[in-house]
């Protein structure tokens, strides 16, 4: 569904990504893992075309997608759910979810204001608040019903749970699991090893901007002094 | 206290305000009238054009955080599509209102094409430019007065449907393009369109990896607000009669951009509560003293540095502690 090779995103003079190279198929769970500053979100954020990568390729349904401008990758059937969560403060819950629906992808049961708030009974609670009014769990969950209302091909979450609290965590990973077995293609970034890996399929180590290993849950769970290398403290 | 059933009581506050505000400006007329004080009735018809003025930099400036500082542009073009024409003997009103909306969007359009890929500081900078050529342009056609400015013989000419020469007349006229404009914009921000702006305004980047290209949004909002001004720049030709340069000077968009934060951003009747207040206020205090420029400045900076979200966000909390009360 997603395949990204040799990509190279510079920030000014200095560059963040090496040929970093993913895929994602239809209906898997794949994790980008990695310390801080490695370049799991400009991955991200070169794929979506938010930060345009200076060579590579990004390839999205079988479509050449390189150097689209991020709506066009919207519009193609990528749904962000960005760091930090990011929803519009200056619009109520329920005009946050409404502002961008669309159906682009043709998506046969799409989402609905009223399937979301099923979703999500505590958006449902708070549908006219102000999006900023909202706790950081809420905010959360809001913005991951923003990106479902577009009904998106492939979602992608960068940082699911960062500053959250571990019950809350909790609530997002359910969601996450649910929609998995919803059949939806979730990339998903996140520094809980333990928890994703009870969710996702595949996961890409990454570590100077460039995947360094890559397999499956079992195999990386299984390899302490992998996950100790690369992702420990 | 019992529930009320009546629906009218249920509607939000902001809205019972400004409709009462919008009745009394309704009932002005006689009373000013009865007063006899002919001159008050120049200065609320000038207050109901500017507020219209206001009301379109409002959508752009409050509701989707582009801060234009040439929007006096709008109003001079608007007030030329009248004077140029009168001159040629062509008095049509509906080809004056046509010509000024028309002219507005299109200049709207080839400004805001450059302008909206700007941004912040640099967009204050850039509409400000537009503005200033617009300005040493109009300076520079020696036909139709230059610097001097052009006076207008005959007010818009709308046959048997409206007489503009009578005061009153024309300031019904002014209050109902008040009352369609301000529903326009209400709808406008509420609609879907409207939230995209405003989401734009709050996270652009954002709103573009939503899939909407912000741009395109952002300039519509930006043509739509022209014309509107354009429109009450046609109004405003018609009120003075006379047409120079000046009108489109950066120190008079300075001052719609003052109304429109003095009255309360991002607000449906912010705008009306501005002009309303600035041109009262400027009428009393120089009144009183030559030096007015002074005091006058001195409350504005009050007024942004304490009164959070302008008169409108100042009525809004007083209702609303006098409702607790009870």
């Amino acid at each position: 569904m997603l395949r990204v090779e040799a990509l190279e995103t510079y920030y000014g003079a200095s560059q963040a990504l090496f040929g970093m190279a993913l895929e994602v198929n239809a209906g898997e769970v794949v994790t980008l893992i990695g310390r801080n500053g490695m370049g799991k979100t400009t991955t991200v954020h070169s794929v979506m075309g938010i930060t345009q990568p200076a060579s590579g390729t990004i390839e999205f349904d079988g479509k050449d997608m390189t150097g689209q401008p991020s709506y066009a990758m919207a519009q193609a059937g990528l749904g962000l759910v960005p760091e930090g969560r990011q929803v519009f403060p200056n619009l109520t819950v329920t005009e946050n979810l409404v502002a961008t629906s669309a159906n682009r992808t043709g998506r046969k049961d799409p989402w609905t204001l009223d399937s979301i708030f099923t979703f999500f009974p505590s958006l449902k609670e708070r549908r006219s608040s102000m999006a900023n009014l909202l706790s950081g769990g809420e905010q959360q969950m809001l913005a991951i019903g923003r990106a479902l209302m577009t009904n998106p091909k492939l979602l992608i979450l960068d940082e699911a749970t960062e500053g959250l609290a571990p019950l809350i965590r909790q609530d997002i990973w359910n969601v996450l699991e649910r929609l998995k077995h919803a059949g939806q293609s979730i990339l998903v970034i996140d520094k809980n090893i333990v928890d994703l890996a009870r969710i996702a399929d595949r996961h890409y180590i990454v570590e100077k901007g460039a995947v360094v290993w890559s397999g499956d849950s079992k195999t990386l769970m299984a390899d302490e002094a992998l996950t100790e290398r690369y992702l420990g403290v | 206290m019992s529930s009320r059933p009546n629906s009218i009581f249920s509607a939000p506050r902001w809205l019972i305000i400004g409709v009462v505000v919008m009745v009394l400006l309704a009932f002005a007329p006689p009373i000013i009238e009865a007063l006899d004080q002919a001159f008050w009735l120049d200065v609320f018809t000038r207050m109901l054009i500017l507020s219209i003025a206001a009301a379109s930099l409002n959508l752009i400036l409050g509701f989707g955080g582009m801060v234009s500082f040439g929007h006096a542009a709008f109003l001079g073009i608007g007030a030329y599509a009248v004077g140029i024409p009168a001159y040629y003997d062509e008095y049509s009103g509906f080809l004056h209102i046509l010509l000024a909306v028309a002219c507005a969007a299109l200049y709207a359009l080839i400004t805001g094409a450059i302008s909206l890929r700007t941004k912040g500081v640099h967009f204050i900078m850039i509409t400000m430019a537009f503005g200033q050529m617009m300005f040493y342009g109009f300076v520079s056609l020696e036909e139709y007065g230059g610097d001097d400015g052009l006076i207008i013989y005959e007010r818009s000419n709308f046959g048997d449907l409206i007489d503009m020469y009578d005061d009153t007349t024309f300031y019904y006229v002014c209050l109902v393009s008040l009352a369609v404009v301000l529903f326009i914009v209400h709808r406008l921000v509420n609609s879907r369109f409207g939230m995209v702006v405003k989401g734009s305004k709050s996270n652009e980047r954002r709103m573009g990896a939503l899939g909407f290209p912000t741009y395109r949004y952002r300039l519509t909002a930006y043509v739509i607000s022209g014309a509107i001004c354009g429109y009450a720049g046609a109004l405003l030709g018609n009120f003075t009669e006379f047409i120079s340069p000046e009108m489109m000077d950066w120190t008079r968009s300075g001052e719609l951009i003052f109304m429109v934060v003095l009255g309360g951003t991002a607000t449906i009747f912010g705008p009306v509560y501005g002009v309303l207040a600035f041109l009262v206020i400027e009428e009393i205090l120089s009144a009183i003293t030559t030096y007015w420029h002074l005091i006058f400045g001195l409350l504005l900076v009050l007024v942004v540095l304490f009164v959070q979200g302008g008169i409108a966000g100042l009525l809004r909390r007083w209702f609303s502690k006098k409702k607790e009360a009870v």
